[in-house]
């Protein structure tokens, strides 16, 4: 193909979207209504993802060291759980630690047991993979100077299930939304591209090859996918930037979970919108044009 | 330049439009292809442009057989022969100009080159000042010329027109003819399926008429010879 070809072909399509007013129109405002409808949710899952993250990286294996270990065992058993394969970060709280956060729950009255402190030295660990916490405990458990290890056993397995079936959840359902969104606007192009099957059929009939009455139709798709775009992504970047703005500030108090950071997040889901948006409309004027070009 | 041996077409539809059809056709000539609607009139010229396949048999344009022609190389055989239809089929979104240089950007012609040959061919069918307009805002006649205008803006050595005059009124068709026949005085063939019996003739030339699939016809300075 020779670049004035090119041109020719990348001025046809942007003269069918304006020529053909309304049906640009009715495509892209079906682009609009589908796009968004896909940003907000992914918007809303990804952040529901972080909460389950936040929820699973607050599990925590606490190792209670015996009280029979000195300085030198403590210090090899810190060696021996950081070595320990699956675990990603062990902190060390010597039992007069432990004491000042029982006395922060409950009162100043626990400070007679300053002088003969009656609590084990505690090492707090945590499994690089939070879903392999018990079997990293069980490993741990394993080790000298251990007197015991709780990893809160019962409740984590229930948060965990509970926390796959919600990922699964929300995954099918973004899986089933794109798929809707994609038979949507494809189907929306298909109509545009319908409504004008007798112009293939004529430009073959002139002489033209099925790739050069593709590419104008191809460039179509994109411009309706981007035009589509557009609102989309202009609301829902408002929008989180407003709901993080209230939301977050609340959430920091709070410690247990937060929202997605604003940056990097939006352009992903905007990046996101928008490639959905072109590949679609690429996709769909691709599909459709395909059936009319055997003439 | 065209020839024809032995052609059948049978359509899925059980229909048999050609029959074992023979025929030859000269560069240069003009043809009258008539024949009551339903006779094989349209199938036997859109074989011509391989809009239809034969069945069986060969045909022949400028040496090409379109028998064993792959869709692919279509297009290449569409841009030597430019073909008038009776409902116009001019692209509805394009303006005149437009509809004309098309023809002229499949081939991937110079812009310059394009312009030029544009306007010279839109002078000879008499409507360069409506370069601008849209087939809608034309009259029948006038999109004719359009048509006609595209199909020999690429000098073709071979237009096929397919009742050209059918949706237009007598003295429109008398002008749509006298295009015609300044074309085919360059020495372009031109075949025509028509019903008009009164252009045939008047303007006379080799007439060959199509019943039951079959060549029943075949006469130079032929009459229409059919009762309308």
């Amino acid at each position: 193909m020779k670049t004035r070809t090119a041109g020719r072909h990348f001025r046809d399509s942007l003269k069918s979207i304006s020529r053909n007013g309304w049906m640009t129109f009715a495509s892209v405002s079906a682009v609009t209504v589908t796009l968004l409808l896909v940003g907000v949710f992914v918007m809303i899952m990804m952040n529901l993802n972080k909460v389950a993250d936040d929820l699973e990286k607050d599990v925590e294996i606490k190792v209670i060291v015996e009280l029979t270990a000195d300085e030198a065992a403590i210090t090899a058993l810190q060696d021996e759980i950081k070595n320990t394969s699956g675990v990603a970060e062990v902190q060390y709280s010597p039992k007069e630690d432990e004491l000042n956060k029982l006395m922060l729950d409950f009162g100043e009255d626990l400070r007679l047991f300053e002088q003969q402190n009656p609590l084990h030295n505690v090492f707090y660990a945590k499994a690089a993979n939070p879903q392999d916490t018990e079997k990293v405990a069980k490993r741990i458990d394993r080790l000298d100077n251990t007197f015991e290890v709780k990893y809160g056993e019962g409740k984590i397995e229930r948060l965990f299930s509970f926390l796959n079936t919600s990922r699964n959840v929300g995954l099918v359902l973004i899986l089933a939304l794109l798929f809707t969104a994609m038979f949507l606007i494809s189907n929306t192009i298909r109509i545009t591209i319908v409504a004008r099957r007798r112009d293939i059929e004529i430009m073959k009939l002139v002489g033209a090859t099925n790739w050069f009455i593709r590419i104008p139709f191809i460039l179509e798709g994109m411009w309706l996918g981007l035009l589509g775009a557009i609102i989309p992504i202009t609301l829902v970047t408002t929008l989180y930037y407003n709901i993080h703005k209230v939301v977050a500030p609340k959430l920091a108090q709070g410690n247990l979970f937060e929202l997605l950071d604003f940056s990097p997040f939006i352009y992903q889901v905007n990046a996101l919108i928008l490639l959905m948006g072109v590949l679609i409309g690429v996709w769909g004027s691709f599909m459709s044009v395909r059936k009319f070009l055997r003439v | 330049m065209i020839e024809m041996k032995n052609v059948y077409k049978k359509y899925p539809n059980g229909i048999v439009a050609a029959n074992g059809i023979d025929i030859e056709i000269k560069q240069g000539e003009f043809v009258y292809v008539v024949g009551p609607s339903g006779a094989g009139k349209s199938t036997f010229i859109k074989m011509m442009y391989r809009e239809e396949r034969p069945t069986s048999g060969d045909i022949f344009i400028n040496g090409t057989n379109l028998s064993s022609l792959k869709n692919s190389k279509v297009p290449y055989l569409r841009r030597q022969i430019g073909v008038v239809f009776q409902d116009f089929k001019l692209l509805p979104r394009l303006n005149v100009y437009e509809n004309v240089a098309f023809a002229l950007e499949v081939i991937e012609e110079t812009p310059t080159v394009i312009r030029k040959k544009v306007m010279d061919v839109l002078e000879l069918v008499g409507l360069k000042h409506k370069a601008r307009m849209f087939p809608t805002e034309l009259s029948g006649g006038e999109q004719q010329r359009v048509s006609i205008a595209r199909s020999i803006v690429n000098t073709p050595q071979l237009v096929i027109a397919d009742e050209p005059t059918g949706n237009l009124d007598p003295d429109t068709s008398w002008e749509i003819m006298n295009i015609f026949e300044e074309i085919n005085a360059r020495g372009t063939t031109i075949i025509m399926a028509t019903h008009n019996r009164e252009i045939v003739n008047t303007i006379r030339h080799r007439v060959i008429a199509v019943e039951g699939g079959l060549i029943t016809r075949d006469e130079d300075k032929g009459e229409y010879g059919y009762e309308n």
